[in-house]
């Protein structure tokens, strides 16, 4: 329809039509301009000056990226307080998010009143839920401790314990996992009940059922969970400006300062932007490579239905 | 299990849940059991925010801890609102999460509109870049764009925080899109005949259709500008301009060790989100399962 309408009185109307679609397209575009690409090419540029925002901007080469790699011990800090809290907590929270979802995949009276208490803790955010763990974890008040105490083990000291300051978070994040349980329990819900049908025809038992027909059909909201959760792993910055020991961003010991707490505090606090800039660069192209990582190895364990895509 | 079993179960009505029908009773007691152990523990952090925001401090200070407070004291919370500039800070926060609703709706609809039902040459290409945007690390525009507006003398106003939302953002653009894909494209037609423009289309004929997908996108942006952080901590200076996160997090400075003071604020910091959640439930989900069946 839309064909005929447009084609018959010729190609003006058409071009009219195209006109009005970058009208429709262009608070984006100008947006993407103006708050994207515009500033990535001049974080590019600046980030081989030595550019502080009020006097400077002298071009230095790679002399930011040679200070970063062999001359800032804080990067490396950083880079690897960073990795540590991905590797850990990325799959903690992929796996407690499908267990949530399989719990609670079933009909029983009452299950809308569970989802929305798993479901709960993820939408809470912000400084008011770190000061609530901040206490939760306190090593003498807290309940955290307390509550291992029941079960005779002896609670580390967490936030204040440069150890386990990062499992301190990776915990916290625990608690929301739920906000993944959603996606996994509409695709749980798609799953195919003929499928299990032949499964079970095939003598296969709860686990196996789980094991070969649940899990590789849900591969791809797995797969999709672990991108996403990777690429918002590598950004984890308030944690770690708001929890830190004594209200010293990244304290004790920088075990929380993570890669962009250290870029913030290079950028805000000091004004060397030229380095926050290719500290921010170096942070793109890890989340790029290991997106391109994740998307090459999705070859051999993501499921699509109707074939590769 | 077996074979008899399979055939004489009759069909199911919908697809999926592998494990729907309990079997027995132990079964669906080991279930409820399970569900409220973790019911529990997913819920004692907030019980003890809430306990602990009406205790003493000498009773929060006692060994070992008490899980209900032996005496109420409602003043915590009138101290952390005077003390802590909560008025102030919670109509700061309203502000910004009003116009944020306000330009997103608008301008992400607006947006959508063109991409899902507008043909021009190049939308595909320019859809895929914008796609692309939401793989870059926020932190990567952020510096730069705060040097634009440093150029611009934005910084300690609200210009920082707001403009950017009449822009557009990907992820919204791209939900939206997805919901107007289902419209059927015989009802803009219809418009076009009746001699409606593309604009007015839009605005009277689209809104009103995609108040579900307006409403998960009010609330996600009204939940996003609530809880931003590090757009004011990096733009305000001020404290008369400061909203609700950073207030907290500034009486959290001044007030370290109180913690039923610091309680209390985080009560009433956290507390619209939740009951904004317990009102709007369906649209918090919405949101989701229309992300979900995009993926996959």
């Amino acid at each position: 329809m839309a064909r005929t309408a447009a084609s018959s009185p010729g190609s003006s109307l058409k071009r009219r039509e195209a006109w009005q679609g970058y009208i429709f397209a262009s608070p984006w575009i100008v947006g993407f301009l103006l708050f994207t690409a515009g500033p990535l090419l001049f974080s590019l540029y600046a980030s081989f000056t030595n550019y502080d925002i009020t006097s400077r901007m002298d071009w230095i080469g790679v002399q930011n990226y040679d200070t970063m790699f062999n001359h800032d011990p804080l990067f490396w800090k950083s880079l690897k307080n960073t990795l540590y809290f991905v590797a850990i907590s990325v799959p903690l929270q992929t796996a407690g998010g499908l267990l949530l979802a399989v719990v609670l995949n079933r009909k029983a009276s009452g299950i809308r009143f569970f989802r929305t208490v798993f479901y709960l803790p993820s939408i809470l955010s912000g400084v008011g839920v770190y000061v609530l763990w901040m206490m939760l974890l306190s090593p003498s008040a807290g309940l955290v401790n307390l509550m291992l105490g029941w079960i005779g083990i002896d609670g580390p000291a967490w936030l204040t314990d440069p150890d386990w300051t990062k499992n301190a978070v990776i915990l916290m994040k625990l608690w929301g996992a739920g906000g993944m349980m959603l996606l996994y329990l509409a695709s749980l819900q798609a799953v195919p009940r003929q499928l299990y049908e032949a499964a079970e025809l095939d003598g296969a038992g709860r686990f196996r059922k789980f094991r070969h027909v649940t899990l590789p059909m849900i591969t791809p909201v797995i797969f999709f969970e672990i991108v996403t959760g990777m690429i918002g792993g590598f950004q984890i910055f308030q944690e770690g400006y708001v929890m830190g020991y004594n209200n010293e961003p990244g304290a004790p010991m920088n075990s929380l300062l993570f890669y962009n707490l250290h870029m913030f505090l290079k950028a805000f606090k000091v004004f060397d932007m030229g380095y926050a800039m290719a500290m921010a660069w170096f942070l793109f192209l890890i989340v790029l490579v290991l997106t391109l990582i994740n998307l090459t190895l999705s070859r051999y364990w993501v499921h699509y239905e109707g074939g590769e895509r | 299990m077996s074979l008899l079993t399979g055939e004489r179960r009759p069909p199911m009505p919908r697809t999926g849940a592998p494990y729907r029908t309990i079997r027995s009773k132990w079964a669906a007691a080991l279930l409820y059991l399970v569900l409220i152990g973790l019911s529990l523990l997913l819920l004692t952090p907030l019980f003890w925010m809430l306990s602990t925001s009406l205790k003493s401090m000498q009773e929060i200070m006692s060994y070992p801890p008490t899980l209900l407070p032996k005496v109420i004291h409602f003043e915590n919370y009138k101290h952390a609102w005077e003390k802590g500039n909560f008025a102030r800070y919670t109509l700061n926060t309203l502000l910004l999460a009003g116009i944020g609703v306000l330009s997103h709706v608008l301008s992400n609809t607006f947006v959508a509109y063109g991409f899902a039902k507008i043909r021009f040459p190049g939308k595909r290409l320019l859809f895929a870049v914008m796609l692309g945007t939401m793989m870059i690390p926020s932190f990567v525009t952020l510096i730069p764009q705060y040097i634009l507006f440093s150029k611009l003398s934005w910084i300690n106003t609200y210009y920082p925080l707001t403009v950017p939302g009449f822009f557009g953002s990907a992820f919204q653009i791209f939900l939206i899109r997805q919901f107007f894909m289902t419209i059927p494209n015989e009802l803009i037609e219809a418009g076009k005949v009746d001699g409606a423009s593309h604009f007015r289309i839009w605005w009277q004929l689209m809104l009103p259709l995609s108040l579900p997908v307006i409403a998960t996108v009010a609330i996600m942006t009204f939940q996003g500008a609530w809880n931003d952080f590090t757009g004011p901590l990096i733009y305000i200076n001020s404290e008369s301009l400061f909203n609700l996160q950073i207030g907290l997090q500034s009486f959290k400075g001044t007030e370290s060790t109180q913690w039923h003071y610091l309680m209390a604020g985080s009560v009433i910091v956290l507390l619209p989100v939740v009951l904004l959640f317990f009102f709007f439930q369906r649209y918090f989900i919405e949101g989701m399962n229309i992300t979900a069946g995009t993926k996959g």
